[in-house]
């Protein structure tokens, strides 16, 4: 992941903040780890913040929207903190950090597979790159089979460890 | 959107209200499995189909309403049965799995095709909005690719079943590219950068090679000009069912 572009103060604090506010659904990683934050600028009494969501029909978008907002706001670096949903650019999975990667693993959360880059952005997976194995959280045993490429949740699948014989998630590849 | 002269901003609207529709209406169909799918590895994975079209149609219908200078919500859930423009394959009710296999299997190919050209959109935020949902529907392709030939591996009256299906929704399939009565201006903006015709082609050559095997030739067929108007029994018992709760609270705060 690309580290943020931060250009003063104001800025750092507020990607400070950020950092310290949990996925909704997995609150051991953060929204920044998660790599959701797109973009932070502030300009004399406004604050703008951009989110893309992992999934366009993640339900935890509205709620990671106003815990932001809300956030930012009792900062007061900004008179106005607006909080804007985009999908330019779409998240990947390939913006969760290596902190995030790890964060996810202690959750129980296989990280998404880091495949190879996808040469066209606009373009779709290739299909081989969603259904290769995923590292078993809890053995690290690569001894794994998908179940169902979709779960609980938008962004996760679920697999089998034939070691370990666990069932567990990961965060899907996208 | 101001840039845009008013015939193009309505042949604009008319695409996305288009395509939103279809993402609704089938993401609403797929919901009726909830519960009662064949197996609990489906009931998961349709729910999960069904939520991501439904969240595509809501980001669609956002995109729209930014254009219309209108609402997003109205526009799902505020407007009578035969305003809706989603394609005559929709107005189906859900059937067996079999037939809601062949109805996915036979969208899900064409949606391939329609995302690839709008993700090269002059107009932005479709593009980028289309460039995402490529990437979750590739999921939902997979899903619909591997039970289409599963189903054709089965047993006789199985395959049976799939085939029926195929031939009775083949007609139907076609209305997705029904074309649209701003096309020219679409195409001439590169808004819409192929026009239906175009991808209704791409679309036939790579599916007729993979269903005729189950269902034996299929008639030559395209889209026709009332193929987003029709409206069935079947559609209106949904749209009584998914505006049931807007209806009962309007202008409720979710």
């Amino acid at each position: 992941m690309v580290g943020p572009v931060v250009r003063d103060s104001r800025e750092r604090r507020i990607w400070d903040e950020l950092a310290r506010i949990s996925d909704p659904e997995i609150p051991a990683i953060s929204l920044v780890d998660l790599g959701v934050i797109g973009s932070v600028a502030v300009d004399d009494d406004r604050a703008r913040i951009e989110i893309l969501p992992t999934f366009v029909g993640c339900p935890a978008v509205e709620v990671m929207r106003s815990e932001v907002s809300d956030r930012i706001s009792a900062l007061g670096v900004a008179d106005r903190v607006e909080v804007e949903i985009t999908f330019q650019p779409p998240w990947t999975s390939e913006r969760i950090s290596a902190l995030g990667r790890e964060r996810l693993r202690q959750s129980g959360f296989a990280p998404p597979q880091v495949g190879p880059t996808i040469p066209d952005e606009a373009a779709g997976l290739d299909e081989l790159s969603i259904l290769p194995v995923a590292e078993c959280p809890y053995c690290g045993s690569r001894n794994t089979t998908l179940e169902n490429p979709f779960g609980p949740t938008l962004c996760r699948a679920i697999y089998h460890c034939a070691d370990c014989r666990q069932p567990f998630e990961q965060m899907k590849r996208v | 959107m101001t840039d845009l002269d008013p015939a193009t901003r309505d042949a604009l609207a008319e695409l996305l209200l288009a395509v939103a529709d279809d993402e609704f209406v089938i993401g609403f169909w797929d919901s009726e499995w909830t519960g009662i799918a064949p197996m609990l590895e489906e009931d998961v994975a349709t729910s999960s189909i069904a939520q991501d079209e439904i969240g595509h149609a809501r980001a669609l219908y956002e995109l729209l309403a930014e254009v219309t200078d209108d609402d997003a919500d109205r526009i799902a859930y505020g407007r009578e049965p035969d305003a809706y423009r989603h394609a005559a394959l929709l107005n189906h009710r859900r059937g067996d799995w079999a037939f809601s296999v062949a109805r996915r299997y036979l969208y899900e190919t064409a949606d391939a095709v329609r995302l690839a050209a709008l993700a090269g959109s002059s107009h932005e935020p479709l593009a980028q909005l289309a460039a995402k949902m490529r990437r979750e529907e590739t999921y939902h392709r997979l899903h619909a690719d591997a039970w289409l030939r599963r189903l054709a591996d089965g047993p006789p009256d199985v395959r049976e079943r799939l085939a029926q299906a195929l031939r009775q929704l083949w007609a139907d399939a076609q209305q997705l590219f029904t074309p649209l009565a701003g096309e020219a201006a679409l195409v001439a903006a590169g808004i819409l950068p192929e026009p239906m015709s175009t991808m209704h082609a791409a679309w036939t050559a790579r599916v007729r090679p993979v269903v005729e095997p189950i269902a034996g030739p299929l008639p030559d067929a395209g889209p026709s000009a009332e193929g987003r108007s029709t409206r069935t029994d079947d559609f209106l018992w949904l749209h009584g069912e998914f505006t049931m709760v807007a209806g009962g609270a309007e202008a409720a705060l979710w």
